[in-house]
C-alpha cells in the first residue's frame, strides 16, 4: 500500500481513472445550456429545462450526475438562437420580384422532442431553415408587392410565424420572431426601372420648379408693368394735351440729340428739311406776330 | 491518498511561511517572470522531473537549484531523491495560487460581474473586489454595463432601403447600446450583437416603408430614428435581451448614387426658379420706379407749366429745337417756287468723312 503509493506512475495512474471517472458521472449545466440524459439512446431524464419567466440561479443549472460510461449526455442551447435566410429571390401576387433576408429566432423549449426527431440542436437550425424560405415564399406570393413595404407586413410576418412555429413545434422548438431585413428590388432590370422611375420622377418635379418660378415672374413683371401704367396715367391725364407736347418735346430730343458712347463713332448724321412755313421758323420769316 | 495530500497542504503552508525566499527568484526565473497567474506555476512543474531526476549538482544555475538547495535544506535527507516532496511542494503552492487567481475578481466602477458557481447563477456584483468558487467551479463574466457600445450599418458600401412609395434611398446609421441588464445579456441570446444588428436592420427598413421617399431624406428623418429606437427595444425587450437601446442616428440619407444626378436637378431646378423670379423683382422695381420717376417729374412740370401755360410752352419748344437742331444738318428750303436740290450723296459723303478725322490719328 505504502509502496504503491509513493510510485509517482501508479499515482499518476490513479489520478488519470479517478479524473475519467469524475468527468463521466459529474457535469457542469450551465444557465446557457439544456441537457438531455440518454442511456443506450433512451432518453432517460431533462436537466435546467427552460421554463418561461424563469428566474436565474433558480432553474435546474448546477452539478448533474449521472451513471458513468451508461449514460450519455446531450447538449442543448437553452438561449435563443437565430436562423437566417439570406438573399432568396421572391416573387410578389402581382408578380414583382423581390431579393429577401430574413430570420427567425427560436427556443429549443422541449429538449426531449427535439432529442428524439432531430438528435442535435444544429439538426435543427439545419431542418428549419428550409421551412423558413418556403413559408416565407408562400406568404410573400400571397400578397401584393405594395402589402409588403405597408404596416401590413405585420400581419404577414405573423403568418409566417404561425406556419413556421407549426412545424418548428416537432422539433422541440420555439418561434420567438420572424422579420424581413431586407425587402430589395433585384439588381439588373427591376432596381434600374425603379431608378429610372425615381429619376423622370425628379426630372418632372425640376420642370415644375422651373415653370413655377417663371409663372411666377411673369406675373411679377406683369403686376409692376400694371402699376407703372397707372402711375403714368394718374400723372399724365391731368392734361393730356400738355402731355402730348411735354413728351413730342423729350422725344425729339431723344431722337435727335441721341447722346453717343464717347469714344465711338455718332451714330450717323440726321438732316432736317425745314419748310418756311415750319412753326420754327416763324420768327425768322419775320411774320411776328402769333398767326400765320 | 488523503495522507498524502495532508502532507501536500503542511508543504504548501511551510512554503508559504518562506514566501520571501524561494519564490522571488522562483517566479523571476520563469518565462520572463510575467505576473500571469496560474499558468507559470504549471510550466514549471513540467520542468521539475529534470532538475530532481538528474539532481540539483548539474542543473544549470537556475533559479531552481536555488529552490532545490534551500528545501534540502529544510527538509535534510530524510526525503527519497526521487523528488517527490518537491513535486507535492510545488503542486500546494500551484493550488494555492490557482484559489487565489481564480476566485479573486476585481471589478471596475463600470463593470459588473455575473457570478456563476458550478454553471448556475448566484449573484451579480457590483464594483470592487468580489469572490467566486476557484476556477472549474465558479465564474464570474465581467460586463462593462456604462460603455455605450456602437454598430454602424452598414460597414461599407451602398445600403438601400425602399421607401412607402416604393423608392429606393441610401442610408447609414448606428445604434448606441448599453447593457441594462448583465444577467440576461449573458444568459438569454446567443449572438447579442448580431441580434441587435439584425433587429436594427429589420426595425430600419419596417420604419422606412413607412415614410415616402422625401420624409425619409428629409424632414422625417428625427421621427424615423425615434420609431427604430422604440420598436428596437421592444423586439430586445421581447427577447429578454437586457440590452438599452441608447439611440439611433442617421448618419447619412439620400437618394442613391446612381440617381443622385436627377436629385441635384432638381434643386438645380429650385436655383434657377428663384433666379427667374429674382430678375422679375428686379426688373419690376426698375419698371414702377422709372414710372414714378417720371410721374413725379411730370408732375413737377405741370405745376410750374400751369401757371403760365403759354410761355412755358414756347419756351420749351424753343429750347428744345435749339438743342435738336445744333446736332443735325438742317436745309431750309425758302421760296415755294424753288424746287430744292436735295444733295443726298453729298449728305452721305460728309456723313462718310466724318470719322476719318477720328481714325487718322490713331494711325
Amino acid at each position: 500500500m505504502n509502496r504503491t503509493l509513493r510510485n509517482p506512475i501508479a499515482i499518476g495512474i490513479i489520478a488519470i481513472l479517478l479524473l475519467i471517472l469524475l468527468v463521466s458521472t459529474v457535469s457542469i449545466v450551465r444557465e446557457t445550456d439544456q441537457a438531455v440524459i440518454v442511456r443506450f439512446g433512451q432518453p432517460e431524464r431533462i436537466l435546467n429545462r427552460y421554463q418561461p419567466g424563469e428566474q436565474y440561479g433558480a432553474g435546474g443549472a448546477g452539478i448533474a450526475l449521472r451513471v458513468p460510461f451508461l449514460e450519455q449526455i446531450v447538449w442543448i442551447d437553452k438561449r435563443i438562437q437565430s436562423i437566417t435566410m439570406e438573399n432568396q429571390q421572391v416573387l410578389s401576387a402581382d408578380q414583382q420580384r423581390l431579393e429577401v433576408d430574413a430570420y427567425a429566432r427560436y427556443r429549443i423549449v422541449d429538449p426531449l422532442r427535439m432529442y428524439v426527431s432531430a438528435r442535435s440542436a444544429e439538426n435543427v437550425s439545419s431542418q428549419l431553415q428550409p421551412i423558413l424560405s418556403s413559408a416565407l415564399r408562400n406568404e410573400l406570393g400571397r400578397q401584393p408587392f405594395a402589402a409588403l413595404l405597408s404596416p401590413e407586413r405585420g400581419q404577414v410576418m405573423e403568418n409566417i410565424q404561425t406556419a413556421l412555429n407549426r412545424v418548428a413545434r416537432q422539433y422541440g422548438a420555439e418561434i420567438v420572431d420572424v422579420r424581413i431585413k431586407h425587402a430589395d428590388l433585384p439588381s439588373g432590370t427591376p432596381l434600374d426601372s425603379a431608378y429610372e422611375r425615381m429619376r423622370t420622377a425628379r426630372t418632372q418635379e425640376a420642370r415644375s420648379i422651373e415653370a413655377q418660378g417663371s409663372r411666377q415672374a411673369q406675373i411679377i413683371r406683369a403686376d409692376a408693368e400694371a402699376e407703372a401704367v397707372a402711375t403714368y396715367a394718374r400723372a399724365f391725364n391731368q392734361d393730356p394735351d400738355f402731355y402730348d407736347f411735354y413728351r413730342a418735346m423729350q422725344s425729339y430730343q431723344m431722337s435727335f440729340v441721341a447722346d453717343t458712347p464717347t469714344g465711338q463713332p455718332p451714330r450717323g448724321r440726321t438732316s432736317i428739311i425745314l419748310s418756311p412755313n415750319n412753326e420754327y421758323l416763324r420768327q425768322f420769316r419775320g411774320g411776328g406776330g402769333g398767326g400765320r | 491518498m488523503i495522507r498524502i495530500f495532508g502532507r501536500g497542504a503542511r508543504d504548501g503552508a511551510s512554503l508559504s511561511d518562506n514566501r520571501g525566499g524561494p519564490w522571488g527568484p522562483g517566479g523571476g526565473g520563469d518565462d520572463g517572470g510575467s505576473g500571469g497567474g496560474p499558468r507559470n506555476p504549471w510550466g514549471q512543474r513540467r520542468r521539475k522531473p529534470s532538475p530532481g531526476g538528474g539532481g540539483g549538482g548539474d542543473g544549470g544555475p537556475g533559479p531552481f537549484d536555488e529552490l532545490l538547495r534551500k528545501g534540502r535544506e529544510r527538509f535534510g535527507g530524510g526525503f527519497p531523491s526521487d523528488g517527490r516532496p518537491y513535486w507535492l511542494y510545488g503542486l500546494g503552492v500551484i493550488l494555492v495560487l490557482w484559489i487565489l487567481f481564480t476566485s479573486v475578481w476585481q471589478i471596475s466602477p463600470q463593470e459588473r460581474g455575473v457570478v456563476t458557481a458550478f454553471g448556475r447563477y448566484t449573484q451579480t456584483i457590483g464594483p470592487g473586489v468580489g469572490f467566486s468558487l476557484p476556477a472549474p467551479f465558479g465564474h464570474v463574466a465581467k460586463f462593462d454595463v456604462q460603455g455605450i457600445r456602437t454598430i454602424s450599418i452598414p460597414t461599407s458600401g451602398e445600403n438601400l432601403i425602399l421607401t412607402g412609395d416604393q423608392n429606393v434611398i441610401d442610408l447609414a446609421y448606428s445604434v448606441r447600446w448599453t447593457i441594462k441588464n448583465p444577467e440576461l445579456f449573458a444568459f438569454q441570446i446567443a449572438d447579442p450583437e448580431a441580434t441587435i444588428r439584425d433587429t436594427a436592420e429589420s426595425a430600419m427598413r419596417s420604419a422606412i416603408a413607412r415614410v415616402t421617399l422625401d420624409d425619409a431624406i428629409g424632414a422625417g428623418r428625427a421621427d424615423v430614428s425615434q420609431r427604430v429606437q422604440a420598436n428596437m427595444q421592444q423586439l430586445l425587450d421581447d427577447y429578454g435581451s437586457g440590452v438599452q437601446v441608447e439611440g439611433v442616428a442617421i448618419n447619412q440619407s439620400g437618394p442613391p448614387e446612381a440617381v443622385n444626378q436627377a436629385f441635384l436637378e432638381v434643386s438645380a431646378a429650385q436655383q434657377r426658379a428663384q433666379s427667374a423670379i429674382n430678375n422679375a423683382r428686379s426688373y419690376a422695381l426698375q419698371l414702377t420706379a422709372r414710372a414714378q420717376g417720371e410721374a413725379a417729374a411730370f408732375d413737377r412740370v405741370y405745376v410750374q407749366y400751369r401757371a403760365a401755360p403759354a410761355v412755358t410752352r414756347r419756351r420749351m419748344y424753343y429750347e428744345t429745337m435749339e438743342r435738336v437742331l445744333q446736332h443735325v444738318d438742317t436745309t431750309i428750303v425758302e421760296a415755294p417756287g424753288v424746287t430744292p436740290y436735295l444733295a443726298l450723296p453729298e449728305i452721305q459723303r460728309r456723313a462718310a468723312e466724318l470719322p476719318q478725322p477720328q481714325g487718322a490719328p490713331a494711325q
